[in-house]
C-alpha cells in the first residue's frame, strides 16, 4: 500500500496539500476556525465484531482524522456500497451502528448516497464518509511541525483493534476480553488543546499499528525517531494473543488510539491531559537530531535495530 | 507473562554477556537449527551481544522455508476447487509456489482457512459436511504429532471428506547433511528446543560421537539464546563435544513419549526433496497405509506447473548455512519481502526475511 | 518449529475424544488438548504449540536455573566461565 502510494498515486495527484500525506486538509485557508476536510473508506471484514462493527468505525474514524488536525468534525456524508445479496437486517445492525456513533459523538450524517451491485455476495457492504470540521488547534497540526528532541507518546494501549477484528473473522478459538477500542478520540484532542499543549503532530494509530504511524512520520520529516519497545503499552489480551500466534503488538491495527508528538517539556502535561481524559498515556520515544528518515527500536533487552515494516497483515504463525 | 518475561529480563542476559566475552578466546562458528531461534535472535539483537569472533549460522529449521514448490502447488491447486476448503497454518500463506501463493488464491475466491491447530481444521469439516476439507500439514517433529492427533480424530469422527496433505519434515537427517557437507563451517550447534520437547534428546548423542561437535539443546527467548550459546562455546574453549539440555524447564531427554507415539502411529519416516536443500534420505513423513484414505494426494489429481528456471536465488546456501543472507547479492536488491526470490525470504522467520525485517536492507549502521 | 508459549490450565475436561485443557495466556484463554500430556491438572504450567500441550513445565528447574543466572557477578571479564 505505501509503495503504491508514494509510485503511483502521489506522482500523478500530488502536491500539497496532499503532500503533506496527513490525514486531512484545510480548505481555502489554515487558520484556528477554518474548515478542514476528509475522507475515509472502509471495507472491514467480518462487518461485525467484538466492541464495534463497520459503521461505528466509520463515524470514528472520519472524526479521528479531522481530530489528527486539530479540527472538531460538523458535518459527515456516508456513501454506502451494497452487494445485491445482502441481507436487509444486516444493513439495519450496520446504520444503527453508524447512527449511535454520531449521535454519541454529537455530529450528524448530513448527506449521503447508496448504490446497489450486481453479483455482490451476501456480505458485501463498503462504506465511504467524507467529514468536515472546523479547525480548532491555535497552529496547523502536520508532519512538518516535527523537531528534534520532540517526545512521542501514545494515547493508551496497542492492538485491541486488530485483535478484535482477527479473531471474529478467523475462528482462532480465544476467549477473552476480545472488545476493539474504536472510539471517538476528539475529547482527548481537545483536552490536549484545552491545556495548552504544543502539539507538533498527531497520528492515529489504524491499520500496521504504531510502527506504520511512527515510521510515515519519520519518512516525512526525514528525521530518525526511536522507539522504546519496554515503554509500548500492551494490555494483558493483546500481549497474550500476541504471544500465542507470534504477532508483534507494534503491527497491530487500532481504532481508538493515537500518537502525539510534542516538546518534552511540554510531555508531563500533555499526559496529564490525556488521563484526565479518561486515557492510558504513556511516552514511547522521541525524535532524534537529524535523519536519516526511519526508526530504530531499543528492544525489550537494550539492543537496538531497525524498526521495518511487514509485508501485510500479520497472520498466526507456528515457528 | 510467567515464564516468558523472566527470560527476556534486560540484566539477566547482560550478565551471560559478560560471561562469554570472558570465556572465549579464539573464533567459533555455531548454527541455531531452528528458524524461530533464528527469528528471535535477529529480532532481539543477540548476536550483536556476542563477541565478533563468534559467529551464528542460520540453519534450515524454518518449515515453510523447506516445504518443496510442488507441495505448495497442489495446495494452491486444491484451494482453487470449488468443493475444497484448503486449512493452512498462516506461515505458508505468502510462500510462493512455483508460481503463485495461497493468498493470491485466496484472493481469487479459493476458500483458502487460516488456522491455529491442526484441529480446527477437523471442526471446520465437521461443520462443512458437504465440502472436502484438506489440511496443508507442514511442519517439523513439533508439529507432526498435532497433525496425526487431528487424523486420528477425523477418523473417529467418522469425517470421510477430511484429508491431509502431508509435508512434515524431520531434523535429523539436515543436521547429518550439513555437517557431512566439505565446506561445513559449523563447529557448534544449539538444537530446536521445542523439536527435542517432542523427540527428546538420545538422537543427538549418535551426531554428537560421530561428528564430535557439541550440541546444546536451547530454547527461543533471549536468555536461553544466550545461555545455550554461552553452554556450546563452553565445550568448544575446552574441546568438549557432548549433548547438554539447556532448555530442561521443557525437555526431557526422552522427550515426550505419547506424542511420538501419536505420530509413529499416523506417519512412517521417508525420503523427502527439501526446498533448495534436495533430496533429504529419512527427511520426511508419510501416512502409513492405514491412513492412505486420509491423504489428498491419493484422494485428488491435480495438475502442477512445470518447475521453473533457476534463478539468482541461493536459498539451498542459505538454509545451509554457507551464505549469509546479507551476503547474497540479491538481497535487499532483486530480492526483498516484497518481491522474494526464495522461500526464506518469505517466511517470517526465514533466515532472509529475519534479517530484512530486523535489520533493514543497511547493516551495520545500528551500534552506538 | 517452533512457537510454543508457556500457559497456565485453569480448567480440565474430558469428552469422548480426550483431555482437554483450558490454558490462559496472559489475558485470554484457549482450549488446548492434553492428549500429549494427560497427567497435566489445574494450576500445572504448559507449552502449547498448535493447540497441543507437548509439555509440563518443570517449575522448580526453571527457579533454579533463573537463580544461578542471578547469581553471576556483574564484573569485568575475568569472572568465572
Amino acid at each position: 500500500m505505501h509503495q503504491l502510494l508514494e509510485q503511483v498515486v502521489f506522482p500523478i495527484l500530488g502536491g500539497p496539500p496532499l503532500a503533506d500525506r496527513h490525514d486531512g486538509a484545510p480548505v481555502a485557508s489554515d487558520v484556528p476556525g477554518s474548515l478542514v476536510l476528509t475522507t475515509d473508506s472502509f471495507v472491514v471484514r467480518p462487518l461485525f465484531f467484538p466492541g464495534g462493527d463497520i459503521g461505528t468505525l466509520s463515524v470514528c474514524g472520519t472524526i479521528n482524522d479531522l481530530a489528527m488536525c486539530g479540527a472538531s468534525a460538523e458535518a459527515l456524508t456516508l456513501s454506502m456500497i451494497l452487494g445485491e445479496g445482502l441481507e436487509i437486517a444486516v444493513l439495519e445492525r450496520v446504520l444503527h451502528g453508524v447512527r449511535s456513533a454520531a449521535d454519541r459523538a454529537g455530529v450528524s450524517i448530513v448527506t449521503g448516497d447508496t448504490k446497489v451491485v450486481d453479483g455482490g455476495a451476501s456480505g458485501d457492504l463498503f462504506l465511504n464518509t467524507a467529514g468536515l470540521g472546523r479547525r480548532v488547534a491555535p497552529r496547523a497540526i502536520r508532519p512538518g511541525n516535527i523537531r528534534p528532541g520532540d517526545v512521542v507518546l501514545v494515547s493508551g494501549d496497542l492492538g485491541r483493534h486488530g485483535i478484535a477484528v482477527l479473531s471474529a473473522r478467523e475462528s482462532l478459538g480465544l476467549e477473552g476480553e476480545l472488545d476493539s477500542d474504536v472510539a471517538n478520540l476528539w475529547p482527548q484532542v481537545a483536552a490536549l488543546l484545552d491545556a495548552g499543549v504544543d502539539v507538533h503532530c498527531l497520528r492515529d494509530l489504524t491499520r500496521g499499528g504504531l510502527a506504520a504511524a511512527v515510521t510515515e512520520l519519520a519518512e516525512a520529516r526525514g528525521l530518525e525517531f526511536e522507539l522504546l519497545e519496554e515503554r509500548v503499552p500492551v494490555n494483558d489480551v493483546v500481549r497474550g494473543v500476541c504471544e500465542l500466534l507470534g504477532f508483534d503488538p507494534l503491527n497491530i491495527a487500532c481504532e481508538g488510539r493515537f500518537l502525539l508528538v510534542t516538546t518534552a517539556e511540554d510531555a508531563e502535561r500533555a499526559i496529564a491531559a490525556l488521563e484526565a481524559s479518561g486515557g492510558a498515556p504513556a511516552l514511547v520515544g522521541r525524535v532524534r537530531d537529524s535523519g536519516p528518515g526511519r526508526v530504530r527500536l531499543v528492544t525489550g533487552i537494550g539492543t537496538t535495530r531497525l524498526l521495518d515494516l511487514p509485508a501485510g497483515d500479520p497472520l498466526p504463525r507456528i515457528c | 507473562m510467567k515464564y516468558l518475561d523472566e527470560y527476556r529480563a534486560g540484566d539477566r542476559i547482560r550478565r551471560v554477556a559478560r560471561e562469554i566475552e570472558a570465556l572465549v578466546t579464539r573464533p567459533w562458528t555455531l548454527m541455531e537449527v531452528c528458524g524461530g531461534q533464528t527469528q528471535s535472535i535477529v529480532r532481539y539483537g543477540i548476536d550483536l551481544l556476542l563477541p565478533e569472533c563468534v559467529t551464528l549460522i542460520h540453519g534450515p529449521g524454518c518449515p515453510v522455508c523447506v516445504t518443496p514448490a510442488e507441495d505448495i502447488d497442489a495446495a494452491l491447486a486444491l484451494a482453487r476447487r470449488p468443493s475444497v476448503i484448503l486449512c493452512s497454518f498462516g506461515d505458508m500463506l505468502r510462500v510462493p509456489g512455483s508460481e503463485t501463493d495461497l493468498l493470491s488464491v485466496k484472493a481469487e475466491g479459493g476458500d483458502v482457512r487460516v488456522v491455529y491447530s491442526p484441529l480446527d481444521a477437523v471442526v471446520i469439516a465437521e461443520q462443512n459436511p458437504d465440502r472436502d476439507v484438506v489440511f496443508f500439514a507442514v511442519g517439523f517433529e513439533t508439529t507432526a504429532p498435532a497433525s496425526a492427533a487431528a487424523i486420528e480424530r477425523a477418523e473417529r469422527l467418522g469425517l470421510e471428506r477430511f484429508s491431509a496433505l502431508v509435508s512434515h519434515v524431520r531434523v535429523p537427517p539436515a543436521l547429518t547433511s550439513i555437517l557431512e557437507a566439505p565446506d561445513n563451517r559449523v563447529q557448534g550447534i544449539l538444537a530446536a528446543g521445542h523439536v527435542c520437547t517432542i523427540m527428546g534428546t538420545e538422537e543427538y548423542e549418535r551426531l554428537v560421537e560421530r561428528h564430535r561437535v557439541p550440541i546444546v539443546v536451547t530454547g527461543f527467548e533471549p536468555l536461553d539464546l544466550m545461555w545455550g550459546i554461552r553452554s556450546c562455546l563452553s565445550q568448544l574453549e575446552v574441546g568438549r563435544a557432548e549433548v547438554e539440555n539447556r532448555y530442561a524447564r521443557t525437555v526431557r531427554s526422552s522427550g515426550n513419549p505419547a506424542a511420538r507415539a501419536c505420530m509413529e502411529r499416523v506417519f512412517e519416516i521417508v525420503a523427502w526433496p527439501w526446498r533448495g536443500l534436495g533430496r533429504m534420505p529419512a527427511g520426511g513423513l508419510a501416512l502409513r497405509p492405514a491412513y492412505h484414505r486420509f491423504d489428498a494426494r491419493r484422494r485428488f489429481e491435480w495438475v502442477t506447473p512445470r518447475p521453473r528456471p533457476a534463478t539468482e536465488c541461493r536459498s539451498g546456501e542459505v538454509l545451509r548455512g554457507v551464505l549469509k543472507p546479507p551476503d547474497c547479492p540479491a538481497f535487499g536488491e532483486a530480492c526483498t519481502p516484497d518481491h522474494p526470490l526464495g522461500a526464506p525470504m518469505v517466511s517470517s522467520e526465514g533466515a532472509c526475511a529475519a534479517y530484512f525485517r530486523y535489520r533493514g536492507a543497511e547493516l551495520g549502521d545500528v551500534h552506538e | 518449529m517452533c512457537l510454543a508459549i508457556p500457559g497456565r490450565i485453569e480448567s480440565v475436561s474430558q469428552d469422548a475424544l480426550g483431555p482437554t485443557a483450558h490454558v490462559r495466556f496472559g489475558g485470554v484463554e484457549r482450549a488446548v488438548s492434553l492428549a500429549f500430556v494427560p497427567e497435566a491438572t489445574i494450576g500445572d504450567w504448559v507449552l502449547v504449540h498448535v493447540g497441543f500441550a507437548i509439555s509440563r513445565l518443570d517449575e522448580e528447574e526453571a527457579a533454579r536455573t533463573l537463580a544461578l543466572f542471578d547469581e553471576i557477578e556483574m564484573d569485568p571479564p575475568g569472572g568465572e566461565a
